[in-house]
């Protein structure tokens, strides 16, 4: 192996064993490389941002054909605007494009919201439970129809639920103990991959006594 | 001016879209597609103001002197580089300010940016959230000693749905005769995830939707207005 592939190995075990020494006690190698994570991450995605989303729509547009492109100098304007947060004098000329950005977001996610997950998710709720071929189809078939009609009961909020208007958010709140249960065991899996993962780097790739 | 006029904006840009949507012709259509463009790059500039709000925060700690203060100078550090290089090669897909730097790339084994991606990045990443493994089992102890008939629901739905997808969990019931084969732990898994599961998903769905849709005509009509900040 290469001088710089062995350093690379080195410093992702580095790194992997000051993560894991968190289980331990909170300590300086954790501290220095949570502070690195941070800063990778932050310069990843602000690079990833650069060549995926303000090259290929503002830089190179205006580079290549600057006069044809001369609308763009508009959300370039309003983007130096926003940036001007920065100086606590100058913070009020960034409200107009967070307002225009706060403004198509809200439109795009009352129109999209909506669609896909109001009416769509209603109108599949609308089932005949016994088109089914199976007895368990059609008992799972009335507990999708329940569980959403008592889910969405548990999420009223305007009137005090008791006595017998209760017992419907009783159920809801169980279909959505099920459901956080089963996003638990989801979560949980995804973890312990990524820990099986880590384990395998360090035995496979670093102490090569797995093959 | 310094609040009214943001607040015509957010309803012409939002009524813009919402019209767009009925009306999907010129011009609504076209003024939404560039209206959606331009939020793009607005946006981009947004994560750029995060940024240097980091740095700026950073550096404030180091000026200062604050406990701990070198460990946000590494970041700080490590900040820099992979912006620096990221920036001069560019990225596997990408050409850099200064080409693909075919010289460190023949030592490297690969583009500096991506060297750091594989060898720092990536492990830090993936170790952070496998650490997240040994805090959700001792949260499930937790929930397990709560003992009430929610938390026992929530913690019984887990492990059947960890064991139904493992090899492990139809091993254990692989005896069952045929006629029970609702209750192999692969199926009853299987059942929980399309049919509760999707109820509470729906349910959540749903509600949320009709949340959005409140809030985000709240804003467009002005009436939420906690986005622009105070006059101060």
């Amino acid at each position: 192996m290469s001088f710089a592939g062995t350093f690379g190995l080195w410093m992702a075990v580095f790194f992997t064993f000051s993560i894991f020494s968190f289980l331990y006690k909170d300590n300086p190698f954790y501290k220095f490389a949570e502070q690195v994570f941070v800063g990778l991450s932050a310069a990843y995605w602000l690079v990833y941002l650069y060549y995926s989303i303000m090259l290929p729509n503002l830089f190179s547009k205006l580079i290549s054909d600057f006069k044809g492109n001369l609308i763009l100098l508009i959300p370039a304007a309003l983007g130096i605007m926003m940036l001007m947060r920065i100086i606590p004098k100058t913070q009020w000329i960034s409200r107009f494009p967070i307002a225009i950005m706060i403004g198509t977001s809200a439109g795009i996610s009352m129109v999209r919201y909506a669609k896909s997950d109001l009416l769509s998710q209603i109108s599949a709720t609308m089932i005949n439970p016994f088109a089914a071929v199976s007895v368990s189809a059609v008992i799972g078939n009335f507990l999708l129809i329940i569980g959403t009609i008592c889910g969405v009961y548990f999420f009223y909020f305007s009137k005090k639920q008791e006595g017998l208007s209760a017992v419907p958010s009783k159920l809801g709140i169980w279909f959505l103990m099920i459901s956080f249960g089963a996003s638990f065991g989801y979560t949980v899996m995804a973890r312990i991959s990524l820990l099986i993962g880590r384990l395998e780097f360090i035995l496979k790739d670093w102490l090569h006594i797995i093959k | 001016m310094k609040r009214n006029l943001p607040l015509i904006f957010a309803f012409i840009s939002g009524i813009l879209v919402v019209i767009s949507e009925f009306i999907p012709h010129r011009p609504f259509s076209q003024m939404v597609s560039t209206l959606q463009d331009w939020f793009m790059i607005i946006a981009g500039f947004a994560i750029i103001l995060g940024q240097i709000s980091l740095f700026q925060a950073n550096l404030a700690k180091i000026k200062e002197k604050k406990s701990g203060w070198y460990f946000y100078l590494a970041g700080l550090l490590s900040f820099m580089l992979m912006l620096v290089i990221g920036l001069l090669w560019g990225t596997q897909e990408y050409r850099g300010l200064i080409g693909h730097g075919e010289a460190i790339q023949g030592w490297l084994g690969s583009k500096p940016f991506d060297y750091m991606f594989d060898n720092a990045y990536m492990p830090l990443s993936a170790t952070m959230f496998s650490l997240l493994a040994f805090f959700i089992a001792s949260a499930a102890y937790r929930a397990f000693i709560i003992r009430s008939f929610e938390s026992n629901l929530l913690m019984i739905t887990a492990v059947i749905v960890i064991l139904g997808r493992t090899s492990f969990g139809g091993m254990l019931t692989a005896w069952l005769p045929e006629s029970f084969k609702f209750w192999h732990l692969p199926n009853l898994s299987d059942f929980i995830m399309e049919y509760p599961n999707s109820a509470a998903q729906r349910a959540i769905m749903i509600s949320a939707a009709l949340g959005i849709i409140g809030s985000s005509l709240r804003i467009i009509l002005g009436i939420e207005r906690s986005y622009l900040g105070s006059d101060k």
